[in-house]
């Protein structure tokens, strides 16, 4: 919970990592895409403010210990959500897995949602892995990255008639959140890998599933924009763009942010940290005093209340994931509504 | 004998396809040497797993440029520190084209469509900010789809705007109308605002990215510093 000017914010953060990148889990053959990935985490890491860097020994693996201070002593966090990034090409043990993450999330149930994944190139046998982690940790959402390569397949769409047997599976099981990465990416040469078009066509035929894309499908926010407007269950994943923006790139950020208030809406952005990327604590207290800098080139964008501030901190992703909100840090009236918001053009 | 100018310029015609803007100002360009016909390009970019596409154009594009130069016969481009540095280097220097490159790990045809959909945004992204200063100077929406380009003001932003429209092969001359999609077609005065709106969009898209990209440089290889080769 942050309070700040006699307000008080419910913080749900929306996409965390408990990973592991030391050289103990590189593998053989593989370290420099191992070790390059971590590097490229932590150029991202650099673009927050100085006071908050690591040294990187302490960011290829941090400690329990850390994590839980960070989150939720000194980062405001109420509830923090995982989101898993298996890399298991590159990592013997996996970069981020359920597995790893469900040793926290099992022990401080009330502080952590788990989440999962599939790939629908796992065909049969995915399905019934999929099933099978589900009854044993009953998560309600999966992270899924459609860029990945895997078995000389370089990336899939949500489109595919396999992706469908899973989301099918998903709603059958009541995983309803799927959160599709699309943004800065691991392998692209797949010339569409950007591309969050799929993301519309599986929004439509699965109108029970929420669809979050992280990362605002950067660098293509514009077709994210124009998708996320027409889709009443597309949300906006924050992480990055605040993590990367607000702080390196002020001005940048006052921009990213009015695009997406207009196109998408406060009731359907969700703020993420990105854990440890970036640590949660400076997001929260600048995103509170936020405001539009001078300039007449901001005059159009919709401004954002205290009340949609809370709602992007927390109230939306605590409607998805259906986590008990202490009825002083809910808003004063009524419910808040998922309908899409659709943008007029003045 | 070939001057460090020459081909800086020559290499200040390169864009990251992405970001709309040249790679010497963007900082990608680290080292020029120069020998006699032969001149020696290194790049870099923001991140190890930078974009393996956007890299290959714009490596594949450097070299090109260097060799329009007048008295330089070879040239080598080598991309520095990206994981995929030895196939992109290979391919571009050997002239394998990005499939030979990559071989089994894309789709054809090459890279050409990819291009043709970021000169598109950059396109639209330019119109949008021509048009944002002429209705600062006072013209309306409507006036906007009836202005013909021989009678807008001469200014760089004008300039920019210009040449996207040639790369789309698009109609300059005097009478054509300003306002056109990317296919060339009209743009109505009732579907101008909302035209520019979406247009704006863009814009922000490909700024931000850029500024991204900026950081994230200045980051890997320290502020001021390294600054890289500059005109």
């Amino acid at each position: 919970m942050y309070e700040k000017d006699g307000e008080k914010y419910f913080v749900v953060d929306g996409h965390v990592h408990y990973w592991d990148a030391s050289p103990e889990n590189w593998i053989e053959g593989q370290e420099q895409y191992a070790k390059g990935w971590i590097e490229c985490f932590y150029g991202y890491h650099q673009l927050g403010p100085e006071e908050y860097y690591w040294p990187m020994e302490k960011y290829q693996k941090y400690s329990e210990e850390t994590m839980m201070k960070d989150l939720f002593e000194d980062g405001y966090v109420d509830v923090a959500i995982f989101l898993p990034t298996y890399l298991k090409a590159w990592y013997r043990e996996g970069f981020n897995t359920t597995e790893q993450d469900a040793v926290l999330a099992e022990k401080y149930p009330d502080k952590f949602i788990l989440n999962s994944r599939f790939d629908p190139r796992d065909g049969e046998e995915g399905l019934e892995e999929l099933e099978r982690k589900h009854r044993r940790y009953g998560f309600k959402g999966v992270k899924l990255y459609t860029a990945e390569w895997h078995n000389g397949s370089k990336g899939w769409s949500l489109k595919d008639p396999e992706a469908s047997r899973y989301l099918e599976k998903c709603e059958e099981l009541g995983i309803i959140n799927i959160h599709v990465h699309k943004g800065p990416t691991i392998w692209p040469l797949n010339k569409d890998a950007f591309d969050p078009k799929d993301v519309d066509d599986a929004a439509t035929s699965f109108p029970n599933l929420n669809f979050i894309v992280e990362h605002v499908g950067l660098p293509r926010i514009e077709d994210f924009c124009f998708m996320a407007t027409q889709e009443p269950n597309v949300y906006a994943g924050l992480s990055v763009v605040l993590g990367a923006l607000m702080h390196s790139r002020p001005r940048f950020f006052s921009k990213v942010m009015g695009e997406l208030l207009f196109w998408v809406g406060e009731d359907k952005m969700i703020w993420a940290s990105d854990y440890a990327i970036w640590h949660p604590k400076w997001q929260v207290e600048m995103f509170v005093d936020w405001d539009y800098p001078q300039g007449h080139e901001f005059d159009d964008f919709p401004r954002l209340s205290t009340e949609g501030k809370k709602k992007i901190l927390g109230l939306n992703a605590a409607r998805l994931y259906d986590i008990e909100v202490p009825p002083a840090l809910r808003l004063p009236e009524a419910e808040t509504d998922a309908q899409s918001v659709e943008p007029t053009v003045s | 004998m070939t001057n460090h100018t020459e081909v800086l310029d020559a290499l200040s015609d390169v864009r990251d396809p992405e970001l709309d803007e040249p790679i010497t100002d963007l900082g990608f360009v680290s080292e020029l040497e120069i020998e006699g016909d032969g001149v020696f390009v290194r790049l870099r970019l923001p991140t190890y797993f930078c974009a393996p596409n956007f890299a290959y154009l714009m490596v594949a594009d450097a070299r090109e440029a260097v060799l329009s130069v007048p008295g330089v016969t070879r040239a080598w481009v080598v991309l520095d520190d990206h994981y995929a540095s030895d196939e992109i280097n290979g391919g571009v220097n050997e002239e394998k084209g990005f499939d030979g490159a990559f071989p089994d790990e894309t789709e054809s045809p090459d890279l050409e469509e990819l291009r043709t959909i970021f000169r598109r945004k950059s396109f639209v992204a330019r119109q949008e900010k021509l048009c944002r200063a002429l209705l600062a100077q006072g013209r309306s929406p409507e006036q906007l789809a009836e202005t013909r380009l021989g009678e807008v003001p001469p200014s760089e932003t004008f300039e920019k705007y210009l040449e996207r429209r040639v790369e789309l092969g698009l109609d300059i001359s005097p009478e054509a109308p300003l306002l056109v999609d990317p296919d060339g077609k009209r743009v109505p005065g009732d579907a101008v605002v909302q035209h520019l709106r979406f247009a704006r969009t863009v814009g922000v898209s490909i700024e931000g990215n850029a500024e991204l990209c900026r950081g994230l440089l200045a980051t890997r290889y320290g502020r001021g510093e390294k600054e890289g080769v500059k005109l």
